[in-house]
């Protein structure tokens, strides 16, 4: 989504290192104050970047599964008082506690990634990793093909997208039906559309190498940028800023170890 | 005029293709000169070796036997690829499968990042370019959003910003639909008129051959005829035995004059034909 916030204005670069670093230290939380800090920077995060706190929320509805299951399986793991016992399964205190730091650790790891991926274009994303990993190249990794790979996969799923509905609904025109029967005949009744879709990527993809070498392509050799990205002031405070939370994820692990 | 592409004598036999007849060839001999700021047309069905013609304006193939040159340089001399490949720009038929970023600035620069412009060349092409092609506006868009009239102009603008001195269209409106189809053309007759670029339009509908300075059929591989849009689609006869069409108002004109009528010999589009029948109808009229 594009926009002038200070998380838009940052280096796609700058932005990538500190997530890293960012979901280092959301590991490195050891207790529920420390936890907080982190969370209010998260909060702090969303509220720079200018988008509506729903399109966070709804990026947390696609992996809803992922955290109600980690946290049931930890609700299960824990130490301290018995408060419910079945068979083998006990409730603790210390379940309950871990049940929320795990759902509260997911949820924020999950919507500081998305505030990446809404403020940073694809192109600069694709552009930021080439430049990070482009130490590897001295160990022969070919980055700039990875990037350009990158760049075309993402351009092209909107694409194959549109392309897999019209076939299904060809598909379905000839009678085809993909709706009912058990998963085995449901994974059957792909094949029809997985074929043809298979076929017409390999003729997009040899048009686009052709309309790539009309446009010189050589593989990255020589090559020039439009958009040079550069550190600027922003990226220091931000720099500066992240610092900060991160010393006070650390002094709170050290201050309160047993506040679980 | 001066000759910008000669093409001399070019055979052409796709790989797995057998065979010395002239049917196992694409092309059987083609023999053409395209000048420099021209409009050129090339038509006929398909399978008539237009397309596969196309790709040979930058290399893309290389003939079997036979030579090309662009601006003197032969297209199979392989250290000056890139060179011929600055001059000539080639647009394909489908509008998704060249656009190769998913921002419509970025895929613009596409080219001029390949070939080594410096950044702010680049920033000041890519913004001449869209504004030539009518696309300023869309520049941050993403192109999955965009119409594919919207797309192939994206996709000329793509080759302009290279500033080619010739750019080659492979049916670029085959698949688009008629709003997206005027836009297209309207942006290349543009494009030569204020540019100068030198167009080679490959095409199926004759209304749109009409608009060129000069059309060259082709059939079979070879050039059947060549001239002006006027010389050419005067040639009914031909055509047709050929089964190519004529524009509708050509065809018009020629079967309401094959019934005696006495019209002008080759009209090329609706006003010229709503002109010639005015003129008739009033020279009837007071001759009573």
């Amino acid at each position: 989504m594009p926009g002038k916030s200070f998380i838009h204005k940052m280096d796609a670069r700058a932005k990538i290192l500190l997530l890293i670093v960012y979901i280092v230290f959301i590991f490195l939380c050891y207790n529920f104050i420390s936890l907080a800090v982190m969370t209010a920077f998260t909060v702090l995060v969303i509220a720079l970047t200018k988008i509506s706190f729903i399109k966070y929320l709804k990026s947390l509805k696609v992996i809803l599964v992922i955290i109600i299951l980690t946290g049931i399986l930890n609700l299960f793991y824990g130490s301290g008082e018995v408060l419910w016992e079945w068979w083998m399964i006990k409730l603790t205190t210390g379940g309950i506690s871990n049940y929320f730091f795990v759902i509260i650790r997911i949820s924020i790891l999950m919507m500081v990634s998305s505030a990446l991926t809404y403020t940073t274009s694809p192109t600069d994303l694709t552009d930021a990793i080439e430049r990070l990993l482009k130490p590897l190249s001295f160990f022969h990794v070919q980055v700039h093909e990875i990037a350009m790979m990158m760049t075309i996969a993402l351009r092209f799923i909107p694409v194959l997208l549109e392309e897999t509905d019209k076939i299904m609904n060809a598909q379905k025109a000839r009678g085809a039906d993909m709706e009912s029967g058990n998963i085995f005949q449901r994974v059957k009744a792909l094949i029809p559309v997985l074929i043809p879709l298979f076929v017409s990527s390999f003729r997009r993809a040899n048009d686009l190498a052709m309309a790539m070498e009309c446009r010189c392509y050589n593989g990255g050799k020589n090559r020039t940028r439009m958009k040079i990205l550069h550190y600027s002031v922003t990226d220091l405070i931000a720099l500066v800023f992240s610092a900060v939370m991160f010393v006070g994820v650390i002094l709170c692990n050290l201050y309160f170890p047993n506040f679980v | 005029m001066e000759e910008f592409i000669e093409v001399k004598d070019v055979y052409f036999q796709y790989e797995g293709t057998e065979g010395e007849d002239s049917s196992a060839f694409a092309l059987n001999g083609v023999n053409m000169t395209i000048n420099k700021g021209e409009f050129v047309a090339i038509v006929g069905h398909n399978g008539s070796g237009k397309s596969t013609l196309a790709k040979h304006f930058n290399s893309i193939y290389l003939p079997t036997t036979g030579d090309i040159f662009v601006d003197g340089i032969n297209t199979k001399d392989d250290d000056r690829l890139f060179e011929i490949r600055k001059k000539v720009g080639l647009v394909l038929q489908n509008p998704d499968n060249q656009i190769v970023a998913g921002i419509v600035e970025e895929d613009v620069a596409f080219g001029c990042e390949n070939i080594g412009i410096p950044s702010k060349e680049i920033r000041i092409r890519v913004d001449n370019a869209l504004k030539a092609v009518d696309m300023y506006d869309y520049r941050t868009h993403s192109p999955d959003k965009l119409s594919g009239g919207q797309k192939q102009r994206i996709a000329i603008a793509g080759i302009i910003a290279m500033e080619p001195e010739c750019i080659v269209l492979d049916e670029p409106t085959a698949m688009l639909d008629p709003q997206g189809r005027d836009e297209v053309i309207h942006t290349i007759t543009e494009l030569n008129r204020n540019m100068g670029i030198t167009i080679i339009l490959i095409t199926h509908y004759m209304e749109e051959a009409v608009l060129a300075d000069r059309v060259i059929v082709m059939d079979s591989g070879n050039v059947l005829t060549s001239g002006t849009p006027k010389e050419v689609f005067a040639q009914v006869e031909l055509l047709k035995q050929r089964r190519l069409d004529v524009p509708q108002a050509t065809e018009l004109i020629y079967k309401l004059a094959g019934c005696g009528f006495e019209l002008p010999k080759c009209v090329l589009n609706e006003e010229e034909c709503v002109q010639a029948l005015i003129k008739y109808c009033s020279l009837q009229k007071k001759n009573g």
